[in-house]
């Protein structure tokens, strides 16, 4: 049996598996708080798991140790800022959101505020902000696909060439995700979350111990090793080598990648908190306390599997080498699946160990991904369905059947705009686009919803103006930043070139920007903040009465 | 069921919130969790941008081998991890002790009809 067939067999194996829980759980979702919620009854441990299915995706895993593989220390930066990021939902978000919502987080942007124009803004930034993240995981999936099948430029795979395989497989991987989501709803999505996460954990942990017994246990050495195979030397464990690079004679390109580190840095910390399909993971757990301790489980979770990150990239740097990575995925995505090649290799008997491993492991990826997708799939439809039909089309008149209805066909339709727009960008920077992502959550979402937990003259323009503001103004710097235009290496290659923005991730102007104009609405406000329904929600928030 | 609005049910009277919200109870717990939550958010916020800025313009200082390859900047983000774990536990042992009592009283009085 060659990788190929494993990888595909084990894959199947796990669809099989979800979707015998998706239709399981289907015949136990009735009521909207099931399909939205779950039906709340998930424990901390089990929310704790999903919420590290849902965080940990083809960013974490072949992202950050591409980076690390390649360009060393730097990447670890995704890693600490991916964590600490926990924080900010554990110490401000989670408990007081979970008391005061029920199914997005729009029902507590609008809780005091007019419903219709706050409603409508939550629902396009949550759906925009699931593109850009679903669109990372989609081009993750076509870049695995093309290392997983063997299939390089020029080969081909049951007659497809690797760009017909590219297409397929995120149509496949789309057509799951829309499964999982309209079939199982928030029930079956966070089971799928669940053993997805167990397999990562796993994955990792069996690759870690094994990159550590290659080095007999010592780090240095593991390092050492890694600096010196990446022919970069020491540069390689210091930290400057792709973020903050300096430039010799060139002060203010200098400064740029100094302040562009920094923005990167600012929107990975800030983006947590206001990520829809994390934010309604709070909702599937009964009391705040449970929200809490499931929070407390995530970030033990997430936290020991970015700690694993650090073997993952280093190792694969010094067991397979920068040339060999560069030469599959100029990207480096594939870096963790060619480690495991390796490891197998050596430590499981020859080809064929390394052949079982790196199947092993590329199905675990797959999975990662098709868990991610199905989270971000369920967060826009839950939005279109609950924040924009029922409260803003609807009025609030809809029927809980009909909700229901809509949030599976809107499900079906983001999966099938996702698909489009995966394919049109397979081959952009899978971390990169992530890293966007985040940066449009923190402009977009997080100034709206710390407002309205915390600031009580907080109104409706004030919270219109914080979302649009924060999310016009992230989207507007990216489209004029390198990253679109103007660069070798940029969406629309040179000659194309509009950009006037020099920083590549747009956090440290766009975050302030969705305070500023938070602010400024609300000082501009005709009408005042209503001040019964602040009381009503402060106390909701923090005593947990009259809780869903 | 129709969808309520704001995701409110009438749980207690817009009289019975601004009273319990005006109370000197809720008025120690809104303290007591601000009091916590705020301070620490900045401070780990602030250390984490010291290590972000340190990274950028501290160079010499980052690279510096403290002892076989293991450098100032791989301890300064392993100790970004350490204090998140630190602080996550901090603040869980502070809401049980110190949060969930004072809210769990409350929440008793505000489904009861208010303070009486």
């Amino acid at each position: 049996m060659n990788s190929r067939t494993l990888t595909i067999t084990l894959f199947l194996l796990f669809v099989i598996a979800t979707l015998a829980i998706t239709v399981w759980a289907s015949r136990q979702t009735r009521s909207a708080a099931d399909f939205y919620a779950g039906g709340r009854k998930f424990s901390a441990f089990q929310n704790g798991m999903a919420i590290g299915g849902d965080y940990m995706s083809a960013a974490s895993f072949l992202g950050i140790a591409g980076i690390i593989a390649l360009n060393g220390y730097d990447g670890f930066l995704y890693s600490i800022g991916f964590l600490v990021a926990w924080l900010v939902a554990l110490l401000l978000v989670a408990e007081l959101l979970r008391n005061a919502g029920r199914y997005t987080m729009a029902d507590v942007l609008a809780f005091r505020m007019r419903q219709v124009p706050v409603r409508t803004a939550a629902a396009v930034s949550t759906v925009t902000v699931s593109i850009f993240y679903l669109l990372a995981q989609m081009v993750g999936a076509g870049a695995l696909v093309a290392l997983l099948l063997g299939i390089k430029p020029g080969a081909t795979f049951l007659g497809m060439d690797a760009d017909t395989a590219k297409v397929v497989t995120i149509i496949m991987i789309g057509a799951l995700m829309i499964t999982y989501v309209v079939v199982g709803g928030m029930k079956g999505t966070t089971y799928v979350q669940i053993v997805k996460a167990f397999m990562l954990m796993v994955g990792a942990a069996i690759m870690t111990i094994l990159v550590f017994a290659a080095f007999h246990f010592n780090l240095s050495e593991l390092l050492g090793d890694a600096a010196t195979k990446s022919g970069k030397g020491e540069a390689f464990l210091n930290p400057g080598s792709v973020y903050g690079k300096e430039v010799a004679g060139n002060a203010l390109q200098t400064f740029y990648n100094k302040m562009d580190l920094i923005s990167l840095g600012i929107a990975l910390v800030l983006g947590t908190a206001g990520l829809p399909h994390i934010l309604i993971r709070f909702y599937t757990v009964p009391t705040a306390k449970t929200a809490r301790k499931s929070v407390l489980w995530a970030i033990g979770i997430i936290g020991s599997f970015y700690l694993m990150t650090l073997a993952l990239g280093f190792g694969a740097a010094a067991l397979v080498g920068g040339a060999a990575i560069r030469a599959q995925n100029p990207g480096g995505n594939t870096a963790a699946p060619q480690l495991a090649q390796a490891l197998g290799d050596r430590f499981f008997g020859g080809e064929f160990g390394g052949t079982a491993f790196l199947a092993v492991i590329a199905a675990v990826a797959f999975a990662t991904i098709l868990a991610v997708v199905a989270g971000l799939t369920l967060a826009s439809s839950s939005s279109l369905a609950h924040d924009f039909y029922a409260n803003v089309v609807k009025k609030g008149q809809a029927t809980e059947r009909q909700e229901v209805v809509v949030a599976r066909i809107s499900a079906l339709v983001i999966g099938a705009i996702s698909i489009v727009l995966g394919i049109l960008a397979k081959d952009l920077n899978v971390a990169f686009l992530v890293a966007l992502a985040f940066a449009v959550a923190a402009s977009g979402n997080l100034p709206a919803i710390l407002y309205s937990l915390f600031w009580k003259r907080f109104t409706t323009r004030g919270a219109t103006w914080a979302i649009y503001g924060g999310l016009g103004t992230a989207v507007v710097l990216v489209f004029f930043s390198p990253v679109v235009s103007g660069t070798a290496t940029a969406i629309f290659k040179l000659p194309h070139d509009w950009a006037w923005f020099p920083l590549s991730n747009p956090g440290i102007i766009s975050i302030p920007a969705g305070f500023f104009f938070g602010w400024l609405g609300t000082m501009l406000s005709r009408d005042k903040a209503d001040e019964a329904k602040y009381a009503e929600m402060e106390v909701r928030a923090l005593t947990g009465a009259g809780a869903h | 069921m129709t969808t309520d609005q704001g995701s409110r049910d009438r749980t207690g009277s817009d009289e019975t919130f601004l009273e319990v919200q005006r109370s000197p109870e809720f008025q120690a717990l809104r303290k007591a969790l601000r009091g916590f939550v705020f301070p620490m958010t900045a401070a780990f916020f602030l250390w984490y941008l010291l290590y972000v800025v340190l990274s950028a313009y501290a160079r010499d200082f980052m690279d510096v081998k403290v002892f076989g390859n293991i450098n100032v900047a791989l301890i300064f983000g392993l100790l970004q991890f350490v204090t998140t774990f630190l602080i996550a536990w901090w603040y869980s042992r502070f809401a049980g002790k110190t949060l969930d009592p004072q809210g769990e009283a409350l929440k008793a009085r505000v489904e009861n009809g208010g303070p009486r």
